[in-house]
């Protein structure tokens, strides 16, 4: 009995130090999948490199070998790398929407009841904005359940927190048709390139009459218990409640907002019931 | 800097835990604190709580909501309870000691007296006089079960040496330092309570064997009882009531006709009737919905639910058909119907109106086209077809036009399911903006016996809607699907029987 349990361990040693120690290559392209996850940026070869403090001809073979199986994809302008979908979709790093709902039920509604004003909750979806949760505005006026619609991503506040922060949202960018809703709609890349950059320096987003006339919104990004942004909560309403005298978001608003997403990220990074 | 009594705070006994949420005038949020308690579990159907553990998790969690609310104690103009109902405890008038760990709700251990009480009349031998068929659940057995088995407390007991309540009693009794009160809610949950008189019967109390010199005084659940002394020291403690009365009164369902719905792992309807007193003839129980001090007492009918929420966890955790709770939504809406397919979790038999204790679950109309999209489906029909049937119940029984149902409980965040109910029932369905409709009715009822809220129209002011959903089916759909589910219900009768009992070593 002895004996043979001696001569088991002793062929599961023999077979572990039979592995010739950890694998370079692949070391270093889990440090380019964890700098690539570490901003919403996408980067270039030579920032990777310089990162890393690797030459560039072996940074570009790895990344190359990534993109072969999907862990990175290449964006069509300036050719920086971003995580791939495939990526994405490995592991739990898909959030399901109804999670999501259900995990930002309360603090969806102490925002309308703090606000005063609807509040929507959305995520990417085939390049628009699809609402997965709405609480009507609290004054009882009539109002109609959104759950299920699609706001243009350019053009509201949510699709513009979205774009800043998801990690696929920057490559929607090139493939997104940016339609004229009002005179203020951003329509062209520039203007809205800029306007994302200012949401990712912020770390929230607004739209000012530019999906409907008259109307205003507010939006943060949800993270998950890694940082990935995995939706964003906003709320909108008439331009008067929403901005102030010089037309600019409300700023209490504003960390009203910012409260409710980061008090929605907390909960995702609890365990699930 | 104002000092001005500006919050009114909430304390939720619960089954798994306690809480403590404060609330502002418009009925907002301010703080929640939680602490959950042992499951003491002596024998097989037997579940008891530790009554000093909860008091300390009470005390805890007061602290808690107080702090993250930076809130001195002064500011609040009033405290209210509400608790898990039925859950029994003595304990004695001189030490203050429970004389025996609290018997729960759950707890089945008065099976065979129950029985015995019924003798050749059953389980309805006093349901006139209580609302309520003889059963496991409510406090009037558990008590006699103290009584006849803890040695020497019947004698204790006569002498009013030793004290009952329920945990609304228990927590009175502790906050405000020697007070024995109980609420008409909590009173109307132990079989002992006369619903005309709102007094104890004495006709019953003697059958039970039970002595008044034990029971606690019943008042009106909105009422300044006394005054908290330690944690909540010169708070006025003012309301209790039992959680799903508490939910009825958070929701505003002040007028007769108005209906709630609370839908956790089981589910629960309230209809408020209003000062009538109805009696049931399809299975639903009669219970006081509340009272305010100074007014008549309102009534209501209640019908529950065995399995809602557990239905879906089941298909969780038995099943590993989906990851998380909010997942079934999904795996539903991979398909636009049931498929044909049907469940009953009729899995320790049938509830209202039924009250078929020997059926089982059953999963009906399976071909070879069903998929996991379909069960899923069939899953969340069944809480909206038993729903509808507890709400048809209610119907035959009142006469009353009940116009919306009004839900919350955590099943309210699947929209597919808020939107089957609708289309089942066909009556909208409207979802309140502050979930926590158990707390905030403990706190309303709280603020309105202090006059920080005057009257119930300030109350209904608070509330809003948070989504509504439309019925959106034509009636020949919506009474196909009925007819499948009754047969598909009938299917689950009649299957346990002498197969069943326990074989002979």
């Amino acid at each position: 009995m002895t004996e043979s349990s001696t001569t088991m361990s002793n062929n599961v040693h023999a077979r572990v130090s039979a592995v010739p120690g950890r694998i370079q290559s692949v070391e270093r392209a889990a440090a380019i999948l964890r700098l690539l996850a570490s901003g919403a940026r996408q980067l270039g070869v030579v920032e990777l490199a310089n990162a890393l403090q690797l030459p560039k001809g072996t940074v570009h073979g790895i990344l190359q070998t990534l993109q072969h199986v999907g862990f990175v994809e290449q964006s069509r302008s300036g050719g920086k790398y971003r995580l791939g979908a495939a990526l994405l979709h490995l592991g739990n790093s898909y959030l399901d929407v109804n999670e999501l709902r259900t995990r930002a039920l309360n603090w969806a509604d102490s925002l309308a009841s703090r606000s005063r004003e609807s509040v929507r909750i959305g995520s990417l979806h085939e390049g628009q904005v699809l609402v997965v949760h709405h609480v009507f505005r609290p004054d009882d006026s009539l109002q109609v359940l959104e759950v299920g619609a699609l706001l243009p991503a350019h053009a509201s506040a949510l699709g513009k927190v979205l774009l800043a922060f998801d990690l696929q949202g920057e490559s929607l960018l090139d493939e997104l048709a940016l339609k004229r809703f009002t005179a203020r709609t951003l329509t062209t890349r520039r203007a809205l390139t800029d306007d994302l950059e200012r949401v990712r320096k912020l770390g929230w987003g607004a739209e000012v009459e530019e999906m409907i006339d008259g109307e205003a919104a507010v939006a943060a990004p949800i993270h998950d218990d890694r940082g990935i942004a995995v939706g964003a909560i906003g709320v909108s309403g008439a331009i008067e409640r929403v901005c102030d005298e010089n037309g600019k978001p409300r700023l209490d608003l504003v960390s009203t907002v910012r409260d409710a997403a980061r008090s929605i990220s907390r909960n995702l990074g609890a365990r699930k019931w | 800097m104002t000092t001005e009594p500006a919050f009114v705070a909430a304390i939720d006994q619960g089954t798994t835990s306690s809480r403590c949420i404060v609330f502002d005038r418009r009925g907002g949020i301010v703080s929640v604190a939680q602490r959950e308690h042992r499951q003491i579990f002596p024998r097989p159907g037997w579940v008891e709580h530790d009554a000093e553990e909860i008091w300390a998790n009470v005390v805890q969690v007061v602290e808690e909501a107080l702090d993250l609310a930076d809130l001195p104690r002064t500011r609040l103009a009033a405290v209210g309870i509400t608790n898990q109902r039925e859950t029994t405890l003595v304990w004695d008038r001189a030490t203050g000691r429970p004389v025996h760990n609290a018997i729960t709700w759950q707890d089945t251990r008065t099976d065979e007296l129950v029985r015995e009480l019924g003798g050749a009349v059953g389980q309805d031998r006093f349901r006139e006089r209580c609302g309520l068929p003889l059963a496991t659940y409510f406090s009037g057995p558990k008590l006699r079960w103290l009584l006849r088995t803890v040695p020497g407390l019947a004698e204790r007991a006569d002498r009013g040496e030793v004290l009952f309540g329920t945990m609304d009693s228990w927590l009175i009794w502790k906050l405000t330092g020697g007070l024995h009160i109980t609420d008409v809610t909590n009173a109307s949950r132990t079989m002992l309570m006369n619903l005309a008189t709102l007094d104890w019967d004495d006709a019953i109390l003697a059958e039970f064997g039970v002595p008044r010199a034990a029971l606690p005084e019943i008042r009106p659940s909105s009422a300044v009882y006394g005054t908290a002394t330690g944690v909540l020291d010169g708070v006025p403690v003012a309301a209790a009531l039992g959680d799903q009365h508490a939910a009825l009164f958070g929701q505003t369902a002040f007028s007769p006709g108005d209906i709630k719905s609370t839908y956790g792992t089981g589910s629960f309807l309230l209809l408020n009737t209003g000062e009538s007193i109805v009696q049931s003839g399809h299975g639903l129980l009669t219970t006081v919905g509340y009272q305010i001090a100074g007014q008549r007492a309102v009534y209501a009918l209640e019908g529950s639910i065995a399995v809602t929420g557990s239905l879906v966890q089941w298909f969780r955790d038995k099943l590993g058909l989906i990851n998380s709770a909010a997942e079934i939504e999904t795996l539903a809406r991979t398909v636009a119907d049931n498929g044909g397919c049907y469940i009953v979790p009729a899995f320790s038999g049938l509830f209202a109106p039924y009250w078929r204790s020997e059926a089982r679950g059953v999963i009906t109309g399976l071909t070879g086209y069903v998929d996991k999209g379909h069960l899923a489906r069939a899953a969340l029909e069944a809480t909206a077809w038993q729903t509808r049937e507890v709400m048809d119940a209610m119907r035959a029984d009142t006469a009353l036009d009940v116009g919306a149902l009004r839900v919350d409980g955590g099943m309210t965040a699947n929209n597919l399911l808020m939107q089957l109910l609708a289309d089942t029932l066909d009556v909208p369905v409207t979802r309140p903006t502050v979930a926590e409709t158990t707390c905030l009715g403990a706190a309303y009822a709280a603020g309105l016996a202090v006059g920080y809220w005057p009257d119930l129209d300030a109350l209904r002011a608070n509330w809003h809607k948070a989504a509504e959903w439309a019925p959106a089916i034509d009636p020949a759909t919506r009474a196909r699907g009925h007819r499948k589910w009754r047969k598909a219900v009938e299917r689950s009768f009649d299957w346990t029987d002498e197969d069943d009992l326990p074989q002979p070593a």
